[in-house]
């Protein structure tokens, strides 16, 4: 049977509400931000949720920490890295004035902003923009806080200024030296501990393997800290548990019962395993878009990259390539 | 008047519905049951005795008046008979589908007692489509009443309490989290056995009814119950938004990469239509041999799903005996004609690992029938020594669900010690003008029982608000002329009489 005719003649009066994209800015040639118009989302954010975003209606549904909100201007913040299929396709078309298909949430438990009053706020990569709500908030609860933000060299640096504002101290590490201390984010945060022997807290926020490594770091120093996890998820309602994720020997989901664990109980290579789940789809996806861009840009031989151009292009990206490791 | 008819004069032989051929329909995702021809529902329809004191209605959850729907059609009144059916049930297509009859209307039909029972829900099914078909509608004219309801969960709880206050003249608002309306009914039920174009359908119905439908909207999250009666103006409240945690096996292995929900298989196949995947951009994980434990509808849906995206062999993994399998006789019967491979009385115990992450086998026990336990069926048991193995590259559990915990960690509603929504005898929650029902209250059950649940929250929002049927329902029908909205004619103020 085919669908009802009516449904398709008669404009649908309740149509879905835009999410406008009310500014775009692109950090790298990777790692873009958007800044959408959501009222009732800004006002209801809090530091460490996060919303799962549709592009367009034949769209995937990503999770997407929320970098930032701004209750007067009725808006959410995105930081977006261009890795697959789907975020690329946004790099592309998601523009200021556009808008997206749907934007849900807020989802997950909101980070839980202790008393500690002193807290090392570590970003790692792209990890920076979910990290800075919680630094902010961390600040205005009268905490002492100390930035530590990480990446691979100095051309993808961004929010330097807005991250350190919220900051009593602002470590900056790069792994070729270009800017801050030449290091790991790990390196920053070992510089904290040196520092403050009685830091207590830390929040870090970046590719699992960069919070496994910070996880390592405080351990001896038994310092409690915590990490968000984005591992795949479908909802972000708890439906469909995609998302479970090992935490002290038992099983939790990310979206209803995190995102943020403590990061001494997580299992980090499950949770890296986990993320390998759909590596070959998520290659073949990007092939053939890829590949259909190629066709639409640059048709003919002169437009084609070269092979080794092509190869590079092609490879399967690691999520967070662009986020340094730890 | 027809003389009458007794279990000797009526046609002995239950309808058969014609289905697509299990051979090629494991390919598709086309319906696999037909439907009557209207020369098949009308002989199926000779078989109701029309008791005076039906006991089908008493078997029906929304107690449709049955012997009266049948009686229509047997006089070739269909319109009649949508009525009838519209008049407690606006979603017959979908409900004809996805009841399990045997279990109510037709399970207590006399005519069973010596033949097979009347065939209701395939008439029922039969009127929807019909309806559908020719875009029937009942949308009467409705006094506002200036009550706004509010409805959190655009699933079949959802959708019935809302057909039913719209009626009532109040302004409803459903929320839905996802992208699209219809909850389980969009992203559980597969396309094969619920079409989409059904559903959407049956949503277009409510959306004339005046219903509006808010999706992406995540209550208790973007905003709370609280706030909806505090601040947004609601009147009452209807929280029907599922159990929805899926429960989780346990095992050695069940983290490994290819063992996943049926929740999750579903709503990526369905919802996300991700078998027409990198057309649609979410993926679906391809086993060759797929093992799904659990024995319910979901987990037929989940079976016959992979066999559908290409899985070679698929296998049922089930601690009981297909006696105790929860699934509708239907659903086990289509699953086992398409070549699903039972394992009854097997238990996972482990899943095994290739040593990269991925699933290659899983380990099983089998099982034997012990004593009653509190379910009342028998309680298996682990039978000594009886382990197996056997390869597979996906397991898929569908083993039930837990309370989704989103109400109640953004609410102070009264939860039940496992988490769900604790309501009285008229599902009132323990807030003033919040009611609750569904999965949300009872835990993993079907879709007519959450409609009727849903219809029993309205008639109790209705006592709560003070709003008696009779009131506001059907009065003000006919009216004078209105012109034309979208081409169609309004002088009735009666969109129910006109053909779209």
């Amino acid at each position: 049977m085919t669908g009802p005719k009516a449904a398709r003649l008669m404009p649908d009066p309740h149509q879905q509400p835009a999410f406008k994209i009310v500014a775009r800015e692109d950090f790298s040639d990777a790692t873009y931000l958007l800044e959408i118009h959501h009222p009732l989302m800004a006002r209801a954010a809090k530091p460490g949720q996060f919303v799962i975003v549709m592009s367009h209606e034949h769209g995937e549904r990503i999770p997407l920490t929320i970098a930032d909100f701004d209750r007067v201007k009725g808006t959410i913040t995105l930081v977006v890295q261009a890795v697959g299929k789907t975020t690329r396709e946004m790099q592309r078309d998601c523009t200021a004035g556009t808008a997206l298909y749907a934007v849900v949430g807020p989802m997950g438990l909101p980070s839980h902003i202790g008393n500690a009053r002193k807290v090392v706020c570590v970003g790692g990569g792209l990890g920076v923009a979910p990290v800075f709500p919680q630094a902010r908030a961390f600040k205005e609860n009268g905490a002492h806080v100390i930035g530590v933000v990480g990446f691979r060299t100095r051309n993808l640096v961004f929010w330097e200024d807005k991250f350190r504002s919220c900051c009593d101290e602002f470590i900056v590490c790069t792994d070729d030296g270009s800017a801050g201390i030449r290091g790991f984010v790990t390196d920053g945060v070992k510089l904290a501990i040196q520092r403050h022997p009685d830091i207590g807290e830390v929040v870090a926020i970046g590719p699992p393997v960069m919070m496994k490594a910070c996880a390592a770091v405080t351990r001896p120093h038994n310092i409690k800290t915590v990490v968000s996890l984005n591992p795949i998820m479908v909802d972000g309602t708890g439906m469909c548990g995609g998302c479970r994720v090992k935490v002290g020997g038992q099983v939790r989901f990310a979206c209803v019962d995190g995102p943020d664990f403590d990061a001494h109980q997580v299992d980090f290579d499950d949770l890296m395993s986990r993320l390998r789940r759909f590596a070959r789809e998520e290659k073949a996806a990007l092939e053939r878009w890829a590949e259909s861009c190629r066709m639409k840009i640059a048709p003919g031989p002169l437009g084609s990259p070269s092979p080794a151009e092509e190869s590079e292009a092609l490879a399967l990206p690691d999520p967070f390539e662009e986020a340094q490791g730890g | 008047m027809a003389k009458k008819k007794t279990i000797r004069t009526i046609p002995q032989e239950r309808t058969p519905m014609r289905e697509q051929d299990p051979r090629g329909r494991a390919k598709n995702f086309t319906e696999v049951a037909c439907g009557y021809r209207l020369e098949e529902a009308l002989n199926e329809a000779e078989r109701c005795l029309l008791c005076p004191d039906p006991a089908c209605v008493e078997g029906c959850p929304v107690t449709i008046d049955i012997p009266g729907f049948i009686r229509k059609i047997s006089a070739k009144d269909f319109r009649g008979a949508y009525d009838i059916i519209t008049d407690t049930n606006l979603l017959p297509a979908i409900c004809g589908r996805v009841c399990p009859q045997e279990t109510q209307c037709e399970g207590v039909c006399p005519v069973g007692e010596t033949l097979e029972p009347v065939a209701i829900g395939r008439l029922e099914r039969w009127v929807g489509d019909l309806a559908i078909a020719e875009g029937w509608s009942n949308i009467p004219y409705i006094e506002p009443t200036g009550f706004k309801i509010g409805i959190v969960g655009s699933g079949p709880a959802g959708m019935a309490c809302a057909a039913d206050m719209a009626k009532a003249g109040c302004d409803v608002t459903v929320y839905e989290a996802f992208h699209q309306p219809g909850g389980v009914l969009k992203y559980g039920i597969p396309d094969f056995r619920l079409p989409n174009t059904v559903i959407d359908a049956e949503i277009e119905n409510l959306r004339r009814l005046g219903v509006r439908f808010e999706c992406n909207t995540l209550v208790g999250r973007l905003f709370t119950i609280e706030s909806m009666i505090e601040a947004m103006g609601f009147h009452a409240v209807f929280i029907g938004t599922g159990a929805g945690y899926p429960a989780l096996l346990g095992i050695p292995g069940d983290s490994l990469n290819g063992v996943l929900s049926a929740n999750e298989l579903l709503t990526r196949c369905n919802l996300m239509v991700a078998r027409e995947f990198p057309n649609y951009d979410t993926p679906v994980p391809l086993g060759r041999h797929v093992a799904v434990i659990g024995s319910g509808n979901t987990a037929m849906d989940a079976m016959r799903v992979c066999l559908r995206l290409g899985a070679q062999k698929v296998h049922c993994i089930y601690r009981r005996t297909r006696a105790e399998s929860p699934a509708r006789a239907e659903e086990t019967h289509h699953a086992e004609e398409e070549g699903i491979e039972f394992h009854w009385l097997a238990n996972p115990v482990e899943i095994l690992d290739d040593g990269g992450g991925n699933v290659r086998g899983m380990r099983c026990i089998r099982m034997e029938l012990g004593e009653p336990d509190e379910s009342g069926r028998r309680r298996p048991v682990p039978v000594a020594g009886s382990e197996f193995e056997f390869p597979c590259d996906m397991v898929v559990f569908a083993i039930g669900t837990q309370a989704n915990p989103i109400i109640g960690q953004t609410s102070k509603l009264g939860l039940n010690k496992r988490g769900y929504l604790e309501v009285d005898a008229n599902l009132a929650t323990s807030m003033a003008g919040v009611f609750a029902g569904g999965d949300i209250v009872t835990g993993a059950a079907t879709v007519i029982e959450a409609m009727g649940a849903g219809r029993k929250a309205a008639r109790s929002m209705k006592a709560y608000l003070g709003i008696r049927d009779t009131d506001v329902v059907y009065q003000a029908e006919r009216r004078g002329s209105a012109g034309k909205l979208f081409g169609i004619d309004l002088t009735e103020r009666n969109f129910a009489r006109v053909r779209l």
